[in-house]
């Protein structure tokens, strides 16, 4: 017997052949990332980088609008615009903390129903209604709850008969038989805006989760709360650090809710930022209270991603 | 919530009565009673659909039953949630808990017991299953088998009274699956734990379990040891799902003693009595690819065997064997393994043989059914 050695030797293949005469098709493959990120980097450029660089120079300028401002490296204005702002900031922070707080309750059973309880077809409608108060303006929205919430309106009538009014009255967060201008009516209107954003990510991580996970901790003698608590939440934690980010930075930024909802006493930092610009004219003090808020809220941000970082985000 | 400190003391009994499942007007499992006894290793074998994960799921507490009762160990556990069933899953897909490291998947179940001494007992576990040094890793950092083991790891720290498998090894690759059923198969031999194992895989279901339960549309269609339902298939699903068959439509046209005489294919055939399933007297003939010795048309054949005569339509040369196509006379196709011994070079595609066989490795199956019932997933 010939063994067959000779049977159909394969085509050699040189071994240099993988980089055909001259080497611009390897060039230009090796930029096509860098040509994709061209327009994205551009937006950054032009809308992100060259103003904050702009109102960096203005926050550091002294001077008004008849005489024109100059840089002058007048740090102090910053130290100037925290101290007149500070209990601005504490109630900027305090109404989105607390607002966060409100949406994670409101946003994770919900979010929770519509990944596990709701069928296919629900799942859809349920996630429209979520997102549908955007088809509506913002400030819109936010003037009807000036209605919703107005004196003798049914909300407030209702709170007053069950009492409520005098509990949150004890607490600060209204004053009388008002909830319109009070602490209460500017988180509500926080809470009720930024919802959406609390329960989309927090929908997103839940839906991922294999349901044989449930039914697997139930196996291993995990009762239904054990589940949520040792397998449920856990998995679903980048959805809620998602979430509270989304909902906390824009809140804590905001001015609208406070402006139509409350009274000057409830103003947040956007208030004073805004006053200062279209107001008073004071540029240099409206960036440097800008820049302040920016420190704060990444400091803030940094802390809280170190914290939750330590479960391990899967 | 009564628990069993010692399951294996208790029976591990598992018995089903009258255990059906309808989703709306579909029936996934025709009532059935079913009883697999402490410390076997029982499979429900079946193709997708037939109502085998879904009685594992009832025995589990993870589907609950439309009809019927569940007992393990005596204990009437039908109306108990999974969460107090003396039972642990391998699930299909592991179902690893992804945020919790290889230690607390596997410690999960006994720190929800409140179990003392976790990790003395997580770690002899882990060196059961060889994954001792993996213990900080997450699942998803670890290959398919190792996954797998984990599972059944995971499983198995609980003692629980019966083991619940679905499809452990369908995400493995071949080789790993083999080796995985040994293992399989040790583990539950060192434990004495009563396995119920889901599989589509008939070699798998014949390589592990004492007895297998074949399942076809919700229901069981034969039971028995692997060899019984191999050697004496009583349905035409079992005799084509189960390993391949030749099945002839065949009539039975008299008797002589122990044996019953057919007349099929053009041929007159013999089988034994004990081997016909049914008093019907068209009846399909059934015998093995394997059970059929091949000849040249002019062998001689001797006296009281089985003998067709046909024209070779096709063979595959398979290594260990060689598969041969026949078309007899009657014009029936038969298919012959034969063993690569010693090979007559004039049986080729188009020469005249002849095949014979002993009627005592013939079965004879009621005609009313699908003579192709199995055939289409036997292949897989």
């Amino acid at each position: 017997m010939s063994t067959l050695t000779e049977a159909a030797p394969p085509q050699a293949i040189p071994p240099d052949s993988g980089q055909p005469a001259g080497s611009a098709p390897r060039t230009r493959r090796k930029l096509t990332p860098y040509w994709l990120l061209l327009p994205g980097v551009a937006w950054l450029v032009v809308f992100f980088a060259v103003p904050m660089l702009y109102q960096g120079s203005t926050s550091l300028q002294t001077g008004s609008l008849e005489d024109g401002f100059r840089v002058t490296w007048h740090l102090a204005t910053y130290w100037d615009a925290l101290v007149e702002y500070k209990w601005h900031f504490v109630r900027s922070f305090g109404y989105a903390a607390t607002a966060t707080l409100l949406c994670l309750a409101i946003g994770y059973p919900l979010a929770y129903t519509i990944a596990f309880k709701a069928s296919k077809r629900w799942r859809s409608v349920l996630l429209i209604l979520v997102i549908a108060p955007f088809f509506t303006s913002f400030l819109i929205r936010t003037l009807a709850w000036k209605t919703i919430l107005s004196d003798g309106g049914p909300v407030v009538g209702l709170l007053n008969t069950l009492h409520v009014l005098d509990v949150t009255s004890a607490i600060g967060l209204t004053s009388g038989d008002r909830v319109l201008a009070t602490p209460l009516a500017v988180v509500c209107g926080l809470t009720y805006n930024f919802l959406p954003f609390m329960i989309l990510p927090l929908y997103t991580s839940l839906e991922r989760i294999d349901p044989r996970l449930h039914e697997a901790a139930g196996d291993l003698y995990a009762r239904p709360f054990t589940t949520f608590r040792k397998v449920t939440f856990p998995i679903s934690l980048p959805g809620v650090v998602a979430g509270t980010l989304l909902t906390f930075i824009p809140a804590s930024g905001d001015y609208i809710n406070a402006q139509l909802l409350g009274s000057p006493s409830e103003q947040m930092v956007g208030n004073g930022i805004q006053k200062q610009f279209l107001n008073v004219l004071d540029y240099p003090t409206a960036a440097a209270l800008s820049f302040i808020l920016m420190a704060l809220i990444l400091g803030m941000v940094t802390v809280y991603m170190r914290k939750a970082g330590t479960e391990e985000l899967v | 919530m009564t628990e069993q400190q010692s399951p294996a003391a208790v029976g591990g009994d598992v018995r089903l009565t009258g255990i059906g499942k309808t989703y709306g007007s579909f029936t996934a499992v025709h009532p059935l009673d079913l009883t697999v006894p402490q410390g076997s290793f029982f499979a429900l074998l079946g193709a997708s659909g037939c109502g085998k994960t879904t009685t594992l799921r009832m025995i589990a507490g993870l589907e609950e039953p439309t009809s019927g009762t569940v007992l393990i160990g005596g204990q009437d556990v039908t109306a108990l949630p999974p969460y107090k069933r003396p039972v642990n899953t391998v699930f299909q897909s592991y179902a690893l808990f992804p945020h919790l490291d290889i230690f607390e998947n596997v410690a999960f179940g006994l720190r929800r017991r409140g179990r003392k001494d976790v990790k003395k007992q997580v770690e002899d576990m882990l060196e059961l299953v060889e994954l001792g040094q993996y213990a900080r890793r997450k699942p998803h950092q670890l290959s398919g088998g190792q996954q797998q083991r984990v599972a059944v790891a995971r499983a198995l720290i609980n003692h629980p009274q019966v083991l619940l498998l679905d499809e452990p090894l369908g995400a493995l690759d071949l080789k790993l699956r083999r080796q995985m059923q040994l293992e399989l198969k040790r583990i539950q031999t060192e434990v004495g734990i009563t396995f119920v194992h889901v599989t589509h895989d008939q070699e798998e279901a014949m390589t592990m379990a004492d007895t297998i339960a074949v399942m076809n549309g919700g229901r069981v269609e034969q039971l028995g040891a692997p060899a019984e339902l191999y050697e004496n298939p009583a349905t035409t699903f079992v005799a084509n799902f189960l390993g391949q068959s030749n099945l002839l439509p065949a009539d039975v046209t008299g008797g002589a003693g122990e044996d019953l005489l057919l007349s099929a294919a053009g041929a007159r055939l013999t089988v034994p009595r004990a081997r016909c399933a049914t008093e019907a007297r068209r009846v399909h003939l059934g015998v093995r690819p394997e059970k059929i010795t091949i000849e040249h048309g002019s062998a001689e054949v001797a006296e009281g065997r089985n003998r067709l005569a046909g024209t070779v339509v096709d063979s595959s040369f398979i290594g260990v064997s060689t598969q041969y196509l026949v078309r007899t006379e009657g014009g029936q196709e038969v298919t012959v393994f034969e063993q690569n011994m010693e090979r007559d070079a004039r049986v080729v595609p188009g020469a005249p043989v002849v095949l014979h066989w002993n009627p005592a490795h013939s079965f004879a199956l009621d005609a009313a059914q699908a003579i192709d019932a199995g055939t289409g997933e036997a292949a897989a």
